[in-house]
C-alpha cells in the first residue's frame, strides 16, 4: 500500500510540476516537451486507477500525435516568441486572483462531497471482475455506445477534412500530372505528319 | 496513507486551475493557449476516470475516450487555423486577430 501511495505522489507531483512548466516556460518547444511529460504522468495515474487501456491511448494519441503536431507547428512557424512573452506580468494579478478563487472552490468541493443515496444503484455498466480493462471497454463501447463511437469517428473525419482544406494550397506555376489529358491523348493529337519541301523548310505549315 | 478518490480529484483540480491560469498568463501566444486547453481537457479526463474507478462503472472511461477524441480533433483544427493565420499575417499574436471587431 505504501508503494502505491509513493507512486501516486510521484506521478501526481511530476504531473502538476510539468503542467506548471508548460505555462511558465520561456521557450514554446520546452512547453511542448513538458506537455508530453504531463501526459505520460497522467497515463501513470490512469494505470493506478485501473484504466490501462485509456493510459495507453493517452500515450499513443497525445504523445504520439497531438504533442508531435504541436512540436511540428512550433518549430515550423518562425515567430519571435520573446516578443509574445512581453506583457506577461500585466495579466499576472488577475490570473492569480481568478485561478486562486477557482482552485479554492474546487478543493472545497473535493473536500466535502458525498455520493448520493440513489447513485450506487444507478450504475450503467459495472466493471466485470474477471476480464481485462480493454475487453470491458470493448464490450460496452461497441454495443451500447456504438452510436457514440460512430459519432467520434465522424468528428475525427470532419477534423481531418477541415485541417486538409484549411492548409492545402495549390501553388501556381507548378507542373502537375493531369491524368485526364494524358488518357484522352491519341496519335492524332500527338503526331503531326508534314511534307517538308526542299528549299522552303517548314515555313508556315506548323 | 491510502490514496482515495479525493487525491485524484485534487490533482485534476490543480491541473484545471493551471490550464485556466495559463490562458490568462499567456494572453498573446496562441500555441500556449491551445496547450492550456489540452491541460484542462486532461483534468476533465482524470476526473472521469477517477469517478469511473471509484464507482465501479465503466461508462466514465467511455466518456473519457470520447473527450480524448474531441481534444485531438480540436488540436488538429486549431493548429491548422494557426498555420493558415500565420501564412496570411506573419504573426500569431492574439491581439492582431481583430479583423471582425467582434
Amino acid at each position: 500500500m505504501i508503494v502505491a501511495a509513493l507512486f501516486f505522489y510521484l506521478f501526481a507531483g511530476l504531473c502538476v510540476a510539468s503542467a506548471f512548466m508548460v505555462i511558465a516556460a520561456r521557450n514554446p518547444v520546452h512547453s511542448v516537451l513538458y506537455l508530453i511529460l504531463t501526459f505520460v504522468n497522467a497515463a501513470g495515474l490512469f494505470v493506478m486507477l485501473g484504466a490501462e487501456f485509456l493510459a495507453m491511448i493517452l500515450i499513443v494519441v497525445y504523445v504520439g500525435a497531438v504533442a508531435v503536431l504541436f512540436l511540428f507547428v512550433v518549430m515550423m512557424l518562425d515567430v519571435d516568441f520573446a516578443e509574445l512573452k512581453q506583457g506577461v506580468l500585466q495579466y499576472l494579478p488577475i490570473g492569480m486572483l481568478i485561478g486562486g478563487i477557482f482552485l479554492a472552490e474546487l478543493l472545497l468541493v473535493v473536500g466535502s462531497w458525498v455520493i448520493g443515496p440513489g447513485i450506487p444503484q444507478a450504475i450503467a455498466a459495472k466493471i466485470p471482475a474477471n476480464i481485462s480493462n480493454t475487453e470491458a471497454i470493448g464490450l460496452v463501447l461497441y454495443t451500447r455506445y456504438a452510436y457514440f463511437f460512430e459519432a467520434a469517428g465522424v468528428i475525427l473525419l470532419v477534423a481531418m477534412i477541415g485541417a486538409i482544406v484549411l492548409t492545402l494550397r495549390h501553388k501556381e506555376r507548378v507542373k502537375r500530372q493531369d491524368i485526364p489529358t494524358q488518357v484522352m491523348r491519341d496519335p492524332k493529337l500527338a503526331i503531326q505528319i508534314l511534307k517538308v519541301r526542299s528549299g522552303q523548310g517548314l515555313g508556315s505549315n506548323t | 496513507m491510502t490514496i482515495g478518490i479525493g487525491h485524484y480529484l485534487s490533482v485534476a483540480a490543480i491541473l484545471f486551475t493551471l490550464g485556466i491560469f495559463g490562458i490568462f498568463l499567456n494572453r498573446k501566444n496562441v500555441i500556449i493557449i491551445l496547450m492550456s486547453i489540452e491541460l484542462i481537457l486532461l483534468a476533465v479526463n482524470i476526473n472521469l476516470v477517477a469517478f469511473s474507478s471509484h464507482m465501479g462503472d465503466i461508462v466514465g472511461q467511455i466518456y473519457a475516450l470520447l473527450v480524448l477524441t474531441v481534444a485531438a480533433a480540436e488540436a488538429a483544427i486549431g493548429l491548422a487555423i494557426l498555420v493558415v493565420y500565420f501564412r496570411n499575417r506573419g504573426s500569431i499574436a492574439v491581439e492582431d486577430i481583430n479583423l471582425m471587431k467582434g
